[in-house]
């Protein structure tokens, strides 16, 4: 805890700091960038509490074989209700939306976003995305295409699954939108002095994050309209009967949906690569090998996209191309892993509770990368396609790795963001809870898979039973520890200790070197940047 | 609130502008992209047919209108050097013809698309079952790209409404012209399509 300062309260905070607004209208109508990072935190909340208690409902379904709970239909709306929520409201906006909005200005020393009313403007999007999938669970039945509308039963449902199509659609354009503006406030409002190497690594997962939102979602849009032309027209692009191909909706649908999983994992990277420094204490390890790996994987994961498509039907040439795109997109990933590591050895650790989610991340994301190579394979892939191995694998690296980092980063800044602090007792407390319940969860998954359990079926055979077991009380476990965890920020975000502290953990990154909370323009004069981040004295 | 609002303004950067509308452009060329790899999985497949059905479209429409969006292009890039040459007169005439022009794209393509309707030939119309699979996946195509098309010519007319208003008013002046030039790019990208549109269904039949 070296260089705390305290600043004296001479300045209006940006929660003080209201533009004349009354009431709500303070929020949804202001363009501050940090005003609309915690607008997207509070709705993201609000689907996680929905998407857990799906997801929770399905765990108790399948607690043993038969229905329990609820029966094929009403089991695959909710899967896909789940994944529409999960996918599309919370990850995929994720770390940018909230964090990024909230940080990345005040990182690189900038007032604003470059585009703060096209900010906004993607916030309302996001609004308008989440309103058309609430009504896509009225009228003719929830969806139950699963998440990814897979073409021909997409169009073939009589569930309503139009509007959470369209609101895929639109959310994809809120994406879009937030990634175009933070790739031209990184060009064009750096601060003085700091050049693109001086960048700290947050930004930099969110520049090349950026340009996958840029290139990659549009693919998706079209495909998405495309499937809305087929059921409101019945043009017949993927209709077999037409002479359409279900074959390349699935290319189309991928070539956006796999590099979405980096538009969530990058920035989740970013925010490790922020925490283990100031955790140890020393400079991260290898600070340009995790500039480029993160280009790289940013490059290469627009090319690996047939690796879900290795049993619908392919060329084997093609089959075995994407198979060694796909491992050789987990090398990046890999030394990055190596980079974390390295950082750590020989540093002075506090094992506070945002680095105890940076170590567990690194934990849950080893098993879910090395899980990813066992379906990157062809033949063992051919094995285990379509079972719960699949559903753990997704799991372990898109909760395990993009939650543990959100919830990391919600540690991490959360005394800046709110000028208040949190009970570190409970905190940690949730955190372990959590780490148990997760892997409890998933882990069994892993072997059921590998044992044949289908994914996406509402019942199985009495031989699953047990590990089943296993992995509904993991549910129940972890939803405790995330219930800790959000009933002590709640807590202490409305009522915690107040703090004006500067740099609580020792960080070196700009946004230490602003108030707590930060003011509305964030810096009273544009700091000019002389040496490289991440070094401490 | 006040001070805040005029150090905004200060910082004005058009070059940042200019690099948004400059990606918003990639984002638009990949949307189309989807449609044009689909166009080319679908030809591939049914080069008969594809063949064939191309030579329905009326050629002299699609020329006219290929004229008109490259005349549009023109009018509106003069209109940005009109306005650094400090001649309101001048820019707002040319920002006009461009938009008569976009409404003379779309009055065309009003009479083409009724044209091919009266002659049964819509999205899921019983002619097209009976021609085939080929046909109803060209003609699925045409409605879809060049409806899409058109419903950015309508939003290019929007923005470029936008601007006339702000020429109007002197909030796009000769040394705070970038909407204007936003403006042109996002409509020379609607053209662009057109481009290879045109071509691609009315041509190499």
């Amino acid at each position: 805890m070296s260089s705390s300062q305290t600043e004296p309260k001479g300045y209006k905070s940006y929660l003080e700091e209201d533009g004349g607004r009354k009431g709500i209208f303070k929020w949804i109508l202001s363009t501050d960038h940090k005003r609309i990072g915690l607008m997207y935190l509070y709705a993201m909340m609000g689907w996680f509490i929905i998407g857990v208690v799906l997801g929770l409902l399905m765990k108790l379904e399948l607690i043993a074989p038969g229905k329990t709970l609820m029966g094929a239909q009403t089991y695959n709306a909710t899967f896909t209700v789940h994944g529409v929520i999960m996918i599309f409201l919370i990850v995929i906006p994720g770390l940018p939306a909230v964090f990024g909005n909230f940080m990345l200005p005040i990182q690189i020393g900038a007032k604003d976003v470059f585009f703060p009313r096209l900010n906004l403007f993607s916030w309302y999007i996001y609004v308008l995305g989440g309103i058309l999938v609430i009504i896509s669970l009225f009228g003719n039945g929830a969806p139950d295409t699963g998440w990814t509308f897979y073409a021909p039963y997409s169009f073939k449902t009589g569930t309503n699954m139009l509007p959470a199509a369209l609101g895929a659609f639109v959310l994809g354009f809120s994406s879009i939108l937030t990634g175009l503006n933070f790739i031209v406030t990184i060009h064009r409002m750096r601060a003085p002095g700091m050049t693109w190497f001086k960048m700290p690594l947050f930004p930099w997962t969110l520049y090349a994050t950026g340009w996958i939102q840029l290139l990659a979602t549009p693919v998706v849009g079209i495909t998405l309209l495309m499937v809305a032309g087929e059921r409101i027209l019945g043009i017949g692009f993927f209709d077999p009967a037409k002479g359409g191909d279900p074959l390349l909706y699935q290319h189309l649908f991928w070539i956006y949906s796999h590099p979405a999983v980096y538009i969530m994992i990058l920035p989740a990277m970013g925010a490790i690569s922020e925490i283990i420094p100031t955790f140890v204490k020393k400079t991260i390890f290898g600070y340009k090998a995790i500039v480029f790996s993160t280009l790289a994987i940013a490059f290469v994961g627009y090319f690996v996209w047939g690796h879900h498509m290795y049993t619908s039907g392919m060329s084997g040439t093609a089959l075995w191309a994407f198979s060694l795109l796909t491992f050789i997109v987990a090398i990046p990933s890999a030394i990055k892993v190596f980079n974390w590591i390295s950082t750590m050895h020989q540093g002075s650790i506090s094992t506070e509770v945002p680095f105890l989610w940076a170590a567990s991340f690194i934990f849950v994301f080893m098993i879910g990368g090395l899980t990813g190579l066992v379906l990157g394979s062809l033949a063992t892939d051919v094995h285990v396609h379509d079972t719960a191995f699949v559903v753990a694998h997704f799991h372990f690296i898109v909760f395990g790795g993009v939650g543990f980092a959100f919830f990391g980063a919600m540690h991490y800044w959360f005394p800046k963001i709110f000028g208040r602090k949190y009970d570190s007792g409970w905190a940690k407390t949730g955190w372990i809870t959590f780490f148990i319940g997760f892997v409890t969860l998933y882990g069994p998954m892993f072997y059921l898979g590998i044992a044949g359990m289908p994914r996406r079926y509402f019942d199985y055979l009495d031989e699953f039973h047990g590990p089943n077991i296993i992995s509904t009380f993991g549910a129940l476990v972890m939803i405790a520890g995330f219930l800790i965890i959000l009933v002590n920020l709640i807590k202490s975000a409305r009522q915690g200790e107040r703090t004006t502290e500067m740099n609580p953990w020792g960080g070196t990154n700009l946004e230490w070197q602003v108030p707590t909370p930060p003011p509305l323009e964030n810096f009273e004069e544009i700091p000019v940047i002389e040496k490289a981040t991440y070094k401490f004295d | 609130m006040t001070d805040a609002i005029a150090h905004h303004d200060e910082h004005r950067d058009d070059e940042g502008s200019k690099l948004g509308i400059w990606l918003f452009i990639f984002t638009e060329l990949l949307f189309f992209g989807g449609l044009f790899i689909t166009y080319a999985v679908y030809r591939h497949g049914n080069k008969e047919a594809f063949h064939l059905a191309g030579q329905e479209l009326d050629v002299t429409i699609g020329t006219i209108n290929t004229v008109i969006l490259l005349i549009s292009s023109m009018t509106i890039a003069m209109s940005t050097t009109a306005i650094q040459k400090k001649d309101k007169r001048a820019t707002l005439v040319l920002i006009w013809i461009t938009l008569l022009l976009a409404l003379a794209f779309l009055v065309n393509k009003y009479f083409e698309w009724s044209a091919k309707i009266d002659h049964g030939i819509w999205p899921g119309s019983p002619l097209l079952e009976e021609l085939g699979r080929g046909d109803t996946l060209f003609f699925g195509l045409y409605y879809f790209m060049t409806g899409l098309h058109a419903l950015h010519i309508i939003i290019g007319m929007v923005l470029i409404t936008v601007i006339l208003a702000r020429v109007r008013n002197n909030r796009i002046t000769h040394d705070n012209f970038q909407l204007l030039e936003n403006g042109g790019l996002y409509w020379h990208l609607v053209d662009l399509i057109w481009i290879f549109l045109f071509p691609l269904f009315y041509l190499i039949a």
